[in-house]
């Protein structure tokens, strides 16, 4: 009886223990970001569906709130286990990603997710956390021979299908978004530099093939307004009714917020001037309705969010905790990046998402575990240096 | 292998500097994305704001109502009704050509219209103004409004507008006169005149909505609205009443224009008359036989209708023959003859002249009308009898006097063959002959013969090439009437808000003054006065009885071979101090005594308050 009590005491330490071992910094940037997310989510949607202005907002608090108790679960798992399932998580994420050709529903010409009753289920999104989670196992397999040419082909290649695979959905964002998973990969297992400029080499090639020479021989591999997208941030009044249209009104939602934002009076947003403005564009909701305050805080939340998984990356107990760190930090990096930069208009658009704040389900499913992930890292690697401490 | 991976030490110093490099690019990437945003939203937000804002806010015009068009008396002669407009929306039609037909075919069968209508005049409209709205058709019955706003996914891009519409109470009295209205034309934006007028408009395009187009077409109001991105109305910011045009108050007496339209339909049904006060230039009626119902002009006319208003056939109804037809004049002109003699000094009022019958000029026998020989006379029984041989005499005259064209040029000063000036836009000069005019048809082979003596002969009996309408000839008795002053006649008299209070008083400026020997002026006078009253006087049977003095001048114009002669009759009253002339024609009612000199009575009857009926009961004049 005592014992029980005892050792009930003991686990409760001990569970207490390990949510300590997480890092609160990364947590608070998280809970932020999602909180921020359904506070502007909401906001933007109000007037969308008649009759329910929560629509959105409500569902994307049920998504956060899953993905949060996946984001703890995980954190508890033990990642390095992840390891050694590489073939089986590499797997799923092909099969997912094919199963949504056989299966997918399309939306706007595009065959993008499986439809489930409450969501749409989207394979590429959660395909960006599997790929990590797999290249990374298959690296730390060839870690004596990382400097061999053989080993950077290889890997790339593995990041290459899925990126095919998704980019001919088209979800060309994704594709890009997993082209830079393996290249932030193979930067921090090592890879020499020389492999990153044949790399590069390569990818100038890929595009002047894509964007010059197939068309020239009359294949066209973008689709015309995947080339328009990418070219029109360059310069948006040229084409003011189709993609030059998006960046305007995105341009005119962040400037006309100001430093502190229009509130209630937001019309870009209220009077849906502004596309896609909860999915793609929400980070030109936040300029709009919240100006360069609004917006500062976002980012800092992001930076405070990279700057842990960083430090993460760091800490690791070991090298495959800091490749998928690498790998994730380098997809949020990504994404945050060039989603912010599109609706600033020095990125083109690409329909990447911004990471947690950007609704929809599995978006923020994919990146609330992911971040469990790095919290994960974070633990292990403090329960180690604690085990050592002792 | 898994041992050896658990004991590598994970944070290399390589690691670190690659790890360091990722920050980096994080912090540039943050630091462009800061600098980018506080250009955005703190150095330029003010052009953001302004974009935004125009975006958003969109005006839609209001219609403004025209003014009301009013009699003397102010009784109402033009006014507004609400009409239901079908339009189309270009943004909102299928982009599919193919399901545009199909739309067509469908609101065609509802409108009773042909698709291919439909779709040739929206295209069309769409052609010249891309983004405004297309009419399909201006008025539509009210049941058709409601059925069709029920409907919208039936008829997407269709919508229906209140708009109002003309509407002309008395059909076709006065007719003439105030003529259509219709959308301004590219052409017209462009104009002094129309300034303010905006596309889609709708403006005054001919009589007087045009000629008063400024003050009649009041002020659009519009309501200030925000729009969502496909441009749906999301609320109502600001409203700005239309203004409803000016009422313009005519110088029309709605009661004689009635009896002067009724009274030239009794006759052969071609003809016209013109009533003005000769002390201001007044127009009291204006009318042309046959006519038409304005309201027809109300929304877009059928081509087949607007043929059968034009043609000859049917007397070109739309043709206004008070200031458009160019006729000869017969012996009304001998006003003008003698006035042009008197003047010149080739006569006096006493210059007797003997009347044989007949006047040979060259080899060209000129006789009287009806063989008569009045004898010797001078010009007051000249006029009276209307004696042709003793105008003759003064036609060959003035031929061979001076320049020889004293005879034409006091015609022209009087304001005949030249535009009066009234306030109508399509009033047409009508012609004098002149040797000059005949002598160049001559050249260019389009006439038999040159000018000669003879043309002055006729010119002097109103025969001939003469070209003159009603209007014209009241002009002229008017300047003789009023002692020289050639008045510019006036249908609009006064401009007043919509409760009927002055605002503007539209004064008929005199066109000219001419000086008249107010002997001279007795004389004629008293000439026009026996001719209606002395006995003997070519229209003395038709105003026995009359109550009011009338001074009148018959005549009747030859028109060639084959054809009824023109018959006139030009009336002053009350002698000897003329208020009003009365000129009146029908092309083909022959003696100037038998067909519009009656005609002229009963326009007078109703002038002057005359009980006609009381008269014939009586058998008598009733004081």
């Amino acid at each position: 009886m005592v014992s029980d009590t005892a050792s009930q005491i003991q686990d409760f330490r001990e569970a207490g223990r390990r949510f300590l071992r997480i890092d609160p910094l990364l947590l608070l940037a998280t809970l932020g970001l999602v909180a921020a997310s359904i506070y502007v989510v909401g906001a933007a949607t109000q007037d969308d569906i008649p009759g329910d202005p929560n629509y959105y907002a409500y569902r994307q608090a049920v998504f956060a709130g899953a993905g949060l108790v996946l984001m703890l679960l995980i954190s508890r798992f033990d990642y390095s286990r992840l390891r050694e399932w590489k073939l089986g998580v590499y797997t799923l994420m092909i099969g997912s990603i094919v199963l949504v050709y056989a299966v997918g529903v399309s939306a706007r010409g595009a065959r993008r997710s499986i439809e489930f009753g409450f969501f749409n289920f989207q394979a590429s999104e959660l395909g960006k956390l599997l790929l990590v989670v797999a290249l990374a196992g298959f690296v730390v397999d060839r870690t004596r021979r990382l400097q061999d040419r053989e080993t950077t082909s290889r890997i790339v290649l593995l990041a290459v299908v899925p990126a095919m695979l998704v980019v001919a959905q088209p979800d060309l964002g994704s594709g890009l978004v997993y082209l830079a998973i393996v290249l932030a990969v193979l930067f921090v297992a090592g890879t020499k530099w020389t492999h990153f400029a044949a790399l590069a080499a390569l990818v100038a090639v890929a595009i002047a093939g894509v964007l010059v020479v197939a068309p020239a021989a009359g294949v066209e591999v973008l689709k015309p307004y995947q080339k328009h997208r990418l070219t029109a941030f360059l310069n948006p009044t040229d084409d003011p009714r189709e993609e030059g249209y998006q960046i305007n009104q995105s341009l005119t939602a962040i400037g006309s917020g100001g430093k502190t934002g229009r509130g209630d009076e937001s019309t870009q947003t209220r009077l849906d001037f502004l596309p896609e403005h909860h999915t793609d564009f929400i980070f030109s909701v936040v300029g709009e309705e919240f100006g360069f305050v609004g917006a500062a805080l976002v980012l800092s939340l992001f930076a405070l969010l990279i700057w842990r998984a960083l430090r993460i990356l760091t800490m690791s107990k070991n090298f495959y905790g800091a490749l998928v760190a690498g790998g994730i930090t380098a997809m949020l990096m990504f994404q945050v990046f060039v989603n912010v930069g599109m609706t600033i208009g020095i990125m083109p658009i690409t329909g990447i998402p911004l990471p947690l704040v950007s609704y929809g389900g599995s978006s923020v499913l994919t990146t609330l575990m992911a971040i469990g992930l790095l919290q994960s890292i974070h633990a292990q690697a403090r329960e180690t240096a604690a085990a050592k401490g002792l | 292998m898994y041992l050896d991976n658990e004991r590598r030490p994970t944070l290399t110093p390589k690691l670190a500097v690659r790890v360091a490099i990722m920050g980096g690019i994080a912090l540039v990437a943050f630091a462009i994305i800061f600098f980018r945003l506080w250009f955005l939203q703190v150095l330029s937000s003010e052009k953001y704001v302004e974009e935004a804002r125009g975006n958003q806010l969109r005006e839609i015009k209001v219609q403004a109502p025209r003014g009301e068009i009013v009699d003397r008396e102010g009784r109402l002669l033009v006014r507004n009704r609400v009409g239901y407009a079908v339009k189309v929306t270009p943004a909102s039609l299928p982009d599919q050509i193919a399901e545009r037909r199909e739309m067509y075919r469908r609101l065609a069968k509802v409108l009773g219209m042909r698709p291919r209508v439909i779709e040739r005049r929206v295209e069309k409209q769409l052609k010249a103004l891309p983004f405004a709205t297309a009419t399909v058709k201006t008025d539509v019955p009210e049941e058709l409004f409601a059925y069709l706003l029920e409907r919208p996914e039936e008829y997407p891009g269709v919508t229906i507008e209140r708009v109002f519409l003309r509407e002309y109470p008395h059909h076709q009295i006065g007719a003439h006169l105030f003529g259509t209205v219709g959308e301004v034309s590219q052409e017209q934006l462009g104009e002094e005149r129309y300034r303010g007028v905006e596309m889609g408009d709708r403006v005054g395009q001919s009589g007087i909505e045009a000629e008063y187009d400024r003050f009649l077409r009041g002020r659009n109001g519009a309501t200030r609205v925000q729009v969502d991105a496909l441009g749906n109305l999301s609320r109502e910011l600001a409203t700005r009443q239309p203004q409803q045009g000016r009422q313009l108050r005519l110088s029309v007496d709605l009661d004689v224009q009635r009896v002067g339209q009724e009274a030239l339909a009794s006759g052969t049904g071609h003809g016209a008359f013109a009533v003005m006060d000769v002390r201001n230039g007044q127009v009291i009626a204006l009318g042309s036989q046959p006519s038409f119902d304005p309201n027809i002009f109300a929304k877009t006319i059928k081509q087949s209708d607007y043929k059968r208003l034009t043609s000859d056939e049917t007397g070109a109804p739309l043709t206004n023959r008070a200031i458009q037809g160019g006729y000869p004049t017969g012996s009304t002109f001998k006003l003008i003859t003698a006035t042009a003699a008197l003047q010149s000094g080739l006569i006096t009022p006493d210059t007797v002249l003997y009347d044989g019958g007949s006047l040979t000029v060259g080899d060209i026998v000129f006789n009287n009308a009806g063989g008569a020989a009045h004898g010797a006379l001078a010009l007051r029984t000249a006029l009276t009898v209307s004696s042709d041989v003793f105008f003759y005499q003064l036609g060959r005259d003035l031929d061979s006097r001076g320049d020889g064209l004293a005879l034409q040029r006091w015609a022209r000063r009087l304001g005949l063959g030249r535009l009066t000036g009234i306030d109508l836009p399509a009033e047409q000069p009508g012609r004098i002959p002149t040797p000059h005019w005949r002598n160049r048809l001559f050249k260019k082979h389009l006439t038999d013969r040159p000018w000669s003596v003879g043309d002055n002969v006729n010119l002097s009996v109103g025969q001939g090439d003469v070209a003159v309408d009603p209007m014209q000839m009241a002009v002229a008795y008017a300047t003789i009437a009023n002692g020289g002053r050639v008045l510019r006649p006036r249908l609009g008299m006064r401009i007043e808000d919509t409760a009927g209070r002055a605002l503007q008083q539209l004064e008929a400026p005199t066109a000219r003054r001419l000086k008249i020997d107010p002997s001279y002026r007795q004389a004629i006078l008293d000439g026009l006065r026996g001719a209606a009253s002395a006995p003997g006087g070519t229209s003395t049977e038709v105003f026995a009885g009359f109550p009011i003095p009338v001074a009148g001048k018959t005549g009747t114009a030859e028109k060639g071979l084959g054809r009824a002669d023109q018959s006139w009759y030009v009336a002053l009253a009350p002698f000897p101090d003329p208020q009003y002339v009365v000129a009146v024609t029908d092309e083909a009612g022959g003696f100037g005594a038998d067909t519009a000199a009656p005609m002229a009575r009963r326009i007078l009857a109703e002038l002057f308050d005359v009980n006609e009926h009381r008269i014939v009961a009586g058998g008598g004049p009733s004081d």
